[in-house]
């Protein structure tokens, strides 16, 4: 650590912080990847770990996933919420047998200190609907603060893991704010320098959160969203059609084309979900044709090479 | 005698699991050492976050030798039977087994199979893998590379080692010789993830324990409470506070760390001014802290107390100063919550209530809402309460609901709703009412005692039954999803507590009418109106009828129709038989809901440790629906029955009730009517005739002055005459008309003793 400069010290830079925890999990054999392109709700959703998961194949990677939470805007008054934020995620397939050991490497590498701050894994079952997936594991926290989760798969887009993937998902500006010691989210350092070069969290997202939420909340066209959710819907359903090689389903060619639909599905739900426009009812059987075609994605995936075939 | 030590040790297990798993892992083990012939002296269980430990002693070394006898075929049995007992027993050929003798049905072989015990520690290491493939989690999980492979191992957690040693206190220990997916049994373990991370060998429980603590692992889950409830009292008390105990949090915080360290941090004195139960619930439910009082104002005060899992190197500063600032941003959003709940006057959010479903099949809040306002306003009068307040305290009672706490911690509802209440200016009886009208809970729940809060709390309550019952939608063995049965027990604790008198059935009733108005009212459409007109089946949608609703007449008649007949009701206006349901009709409502009660107040006195039984000889009397009646009359027969007098008249009266039902199955005919004086011929029933006659007079006047004891005293006067009559006079007298006389005058003491409970009901 006493090699990395001020600027690049996770306690000091939300960059460095980043950069720290790439570092770390490429040292523990960990392929980085780069955020996926698309706008998603968590990292769980990146193909890098939603299918990946999928099959017999081993898989280790990590990547930082912008994701999106259209609910959560707050017009940047919250200190502490937002809806545009970074996971950084990694995946282990198969989940290693010191896994909670890795895991607690990487907060010290970022600056958590186990013999000075209370480390803790509190039961916490993760579920997500959408995607037809739950596992089981805890929240991770530091000094009664929630920094990461992690998760054993069981289950992925329907399809039962095996062998079964260990996911960690650190909440970054939560993680930040508290190795930075800092209260509110915007206030973060985001570079490390100080005076005028110094950038923070707000000069580079204070606009986008407020912008976004005034979109999300009260100008997201409704009427195209939901066009674009049946167009979504609609295509996902044709690539995954079109994708049995020939036509027999033991081999597919197109999940991923088809996953981004299901995605791009989910986020639009998401969308209309902020504006109010679904209801109660409605919702439920929204969630339900985004958990269809996750599903249907899961059966493509373990029908292609890197799924298992 | 051996003994046996066994620790399974895992990931984080969840603390809420913990308890009942030290509890199974204990019995499975016993109850399968002891099928085995293992008998033993003592067994404890722990659980901590990471592992999961049982210690028996006082094992045998060995199994006992088993003699068994095993039958076997007839002799002269065809072949194939006979290889399948000799393959069964273990034998070789006829001549090992024996012959018995049958004559009635023939001899018939039988094998004596001597078997010899086997090494407990044999036995052991064939049951724990077992045990640990079925063991029932709530939930279990697969993990690593072995989790590819169907049947893999299924834990709560990851499970990374095993400890199971068996052997004599002054031996070095044997280990048990097994393996789980992998994970062979030794006796090594290790002691705190972070203080004492090392691996380390143990022997046996003794050392086992010690050495654990010394790795800081505090292995009986008791001990943990005792720490912390110790620590955080003192830590609490040293300040000039007081904790404020909780047992729930204690337990649950007692499963998360296996080395308890209290500490106290602090939050900015500016949040008290939130609530005292919304602070609470933020730092009990998000943080899993307590929270502690100042002694000298009995309010909270601005500390709360956490529980770390280590010694900090720094003495805990860092950890205190983590958690305070989870906590301060915690309240903040609570304080936000609170401050924006205050913005909104409570009934400006009834509106809301108009799209929120209650219940498929019993419509939407607001409809609720309106029901019950109109049932507390019936019942007001009834209670002492002031019908304008009452109405007032129903509207506004479900309010809180809609409220950013309440959605955030739902066990502060009722409450917020009366603070809000009392904020905007409501009057205090009907601010209270918002509070109370959940209340009773529970049997130490608090009674409301304001009137309008005791309306309001019974219209509540007799909505909600009714209109399960309505649509039958009962509770079953333990499943009670709308806590029905806690509704009833509310309702009956508040009719003693608060000596209410109350028609059971006419409330019913009441309730019943306003549910099926809104059936008719709501306009959604949705009900079907079915009738049998000169055989034919005529149907018809209600806003058809829309005009004729608007004639008072029609709609009545409607109304008269669902009281007697119930209905069908079809959801969202589609005719299909999905989605309708029956909707019973009041009368079958009322018969059902007043077992349901009778049973309840059974629960009740049962858990009391009162006699359960009278209550049925309460209810088997007629017309019994008046609750406060039925407590007191039951009340006063236990105590009765309690008396040298009760006891004897109960048996007499069974000896009438016993002999009446032989006689009365053997001439086939009911011995009713009154007995003719003139054919009495012992003074013992002339005697006895005149005590019934005087008892039932007595007994009638104190029941209809509700005076149950001295209805009691009148009956204790029946006993000499009973007593005497069974004495000298024979029943079935030779001559006829004597003994159907008889009959008749032992008819009459059943008779009058059920001016105040049908004994035959009663268990002796």
């Amino acid at each position: 650590m006493d090699s990395t400069p001020i600027h690049m010290r996770p306690e000091r830079s939300f960059q460095g912080l980043i950069l720290t925890l790439q570092r770390y999990w490429a040292d523990h054999g960990c392929v980085i990847l780069q955020p996926y392109d698309m706008e998603v709700g968590a990292g769980t959703f990146h193909p890098a770990t939603t299918l990946r998961a999928l099959g017999p194949r081993h898989w280790n990677a990590a990547y930082v996933q912008p994701s999106r939470r259209p609910k959560d805007g707050r017009y940047g008054e919250n200190p502490n919420r937002l809806q545009h934020y970074y996971q950084f995620q990694v995946i282990l397939k198969p989940s290693p047998p010191d896994i909670q050991d890795l895991y607690l490497k990487s907060l010290a590498a970022i600056g958590v200190d186990a013999g000075l701050h209370d480390i803790r894994f509190v039961e916490d079952d993760w579920e997500s609907p959408t995607l037809g997936a739950w596992g089981l594991g805890w929240e991770c926290w530091c000094d009664g603060m929630e920094v990461s989760q992690f998760t054993y798969f069981q289950q992925v887009a329907g399809v039962e893991c095996a062998p079964v993937a260990g996911e960690l998902t650190y909440g970054l500006e939560r993680l930040a704010m508290y190795v930075q010691g800092v209260e509110n989210v915007y206030d973060l350092n985001f570079n490390g320098r100080e005076g005028a070069d110094k950038v923070t969290y707000g000069d580079v997202f204070l606009q986008a959160e407020q912008e976004y939420s005034r979109h999300n909340f009260e100008h997201a066209d409704t009427a195209m969203l939901f066009e674009q959710f049946k167009m979504a819907e609609g295509a996902c359903r044709k690539y995954l059609e079109a994708g049995w090689d020939g036509g027999k389903k033991d081999r597919h060619l197109m999940a991923l084309p088809a996953y981004d639909q299901c995605i791009k599905a989910s986020h639009v739900f998401n969308l209309l979900d902020a504006r109010g426009v679904i209801s109660v009812t409605e919702r439920q059987s929204y969630i339900l044709r985004v958990r269809e075609l996750a599903k249907a994605c899961g059966e493509a995936w373990i029908h292609t090479e890197a799924g298992g075939v | 005698m051996p003994d046996l030590l066994l620790e399974l040790f895992s990931e984080e297990i969840p603390a809420r699991m913990q308890a009942k798993a030290a509890d199974d892992l204990r019995k499975m083990v016993t109850d399968k050492l002891v099928a085995e012939g293992l008998v033993y002296d003592g067994a404890k269980s722990f659980a901590t976050p990471r592992r999961l430990a049982l210690t028996i002693h006082g094992l045998p070394a060995r199994q006992p030798d088993l003699k068994d006898e095993r039958k076997g075929p007839k002799v002269g049995a065809p072949e194939a039977a006979v290889q399948g007992f000799l393959k069964a027993a273990g034998l070789k050929s006829l001549d090992e087994a024996t012959i018995q003798k049958d004559p009635k049905k023939g001899d018939f072989y039988v094998a004596l199979i001597e078997k010899a015990g086997r090494p407990a520690i044999d036995v052991i290491a064939e049951i724990i893998p077992v045990i640990i493939r079925t063991f029932p989690w709530p939930k279990a999980m697969r993990w690593g590379e072995l989790s590819a492979k169907p049947g893999a191992l299924q834990w709560v957690r990851p499970l990374h080692s095993i400890v199971a040693t068996f052997g004599m206190e002054t031996e070095e220990p044997d280990v048990v010789a097994f393996d789980v997916a992998g994970i062979k049994a030794g006796q090594v373990t290790r002691g705190h993830r972070f203080m004492a991370p090392a691996e380390f060998s143990v022997r046996r429980f003794e050392d086992y324990e010690a050495k654990l603590f010394d790795a800081k692992v505090v292995l009986d889950p008791q001990r943990r409470k005792d720490i912390i409830l110790a620590d955080a009292k003192e830590l609490a008390f040293a300040q000039g506070f007081e904790l404020i105990e909780d047992q729930g949090l204690l337990d649950e915080v007692s499963g998360l760390v296996e080395w308890p360290v209290v500490l106290m941090g602090s939050f900015d004195e500016s949040f008290l001014s939130i609530p005292g139960e919304v602070i609470r619930a933020t730092i009990r439910n998000n943080q899993k802290c307590f929270v502690v009082n100042d002694p000298k104002t009995g309010k909270l005060a601005n500390r709360f107390i956490l529980v770390a899992n280590i010694e900090a190197s720094d003495g805990g500063a860092a950890i205190i100063a983590g958690n305070e600032r989870v906590i301060r941003a915690r309240l903040s959003d609570a304080k936000f919550f609170y401050e924006t709940d205050l913005k909104t006057k409570l009934e400006d959010r009834l509106p809301k209530f108009d799209g929120i479903v209650f219940h498929e099949k019993l419509g939407t809040q607001a409809e609720r809402i309106a029901r019950i306002e109109r049932l507390a306003a019936e019942i007001a009068p009834l209670v002492g309460a002031d019908v304008e307040k009452t109405k007032r305290a129903a509207r506004l009672a479900k309010t809180d609901l809609l409220t950013e706490v309440v959605g955030e911690f739902p066990e502060v509802q009722g409450l917020m709703g009366k603070y809000y209440a009392l904020a905007q200016g409501e009057d205090t009886s009907v601010a209270q009412a918002i509070e109370d009208h959940y209340k009773p809970q529970g049997p130490n729940d608090r009674v409301p005692s304001d009137p309008v809060a005791i309306a309001v709390a019974l219209a509540d309550k007799i909505d909600t039954l009714v209109g399960f019952w309505a649509i039958d939608e009962k509770p079953t063995g333990s499943k009670d999803p709308y806590a029905l049965r806690r509704a009833a027990l509310g309702l009956i604790k508040l009719v003693e507590d608060r000596a209410l008198r109350l028609s059971l059935s006419a409330s019913f009733m009441g309730a019943y009418k306003l549910h099926a108005e809104q059936l008719i009212d709501d306009g959604r459409g949705y009900y079907l109106y079915e009738k049998e007109i000169d055989g034919d089946l005529t149907a018809g949608w209600l806003p058809y009828c829309n005009e004729a609703l608007n004639d008072s007449a029609r709609r009545d008649e409607f109304l008269e129709e669902i009281l007697s007949e119930g209905c069908r009701v079809y959801l969202n206006g589609r005719i299909s038989d999905e989605a309708s349901f029956e909707w019973k009709n009041s009368e079958e409502i009322i018969l059902n809901l007043l077992p349901f009660f009778a049973d309840r107040l059974k629960v009740q006195l049962r858990e009391q440790g009162a006699r359960h039984d009278l209550v049925d000889a309460v209810f088997a009397l007629e017309g019994q629906d008046d609750l406060l009646m039925v407590v007191r009359r039951v009340e006063a027969l236990g105590k009765f029955l309690d008396t040298d007098d009760g006891k004897n008249l109960l048996a007499g009266t069974k000896r009438a009730s016993n002999i009446l039902a032989i006689e009365e199955k053997k001439d086939k005919r009911t011995f009713d009517g009154a007995p003719d004086a003139s054919l009495f011929v012992a003074d013992e029933e002339k005697q006895l005739a005149h005590a019934i006659d005087e008892v039932k007079r007595e007994a009638s006047d104190a029941v209809a002055k509700e005076n149950f004891e001295a209805a009691m005293a009148a009956m204790a006067k029946l006993r000499p005459a009973v007593d005497a009559f069974f004495d000298k006079v024979k029943v079935n007298d030779d001559d006829a008309k004597v003994r159907e006389n008889r009959l008749k005058l032992l008819n009459e003491i059943r008779a009058a003793t059920r001016a105040v409970a049908d004994f035959s009901k009663i268990q002796d």
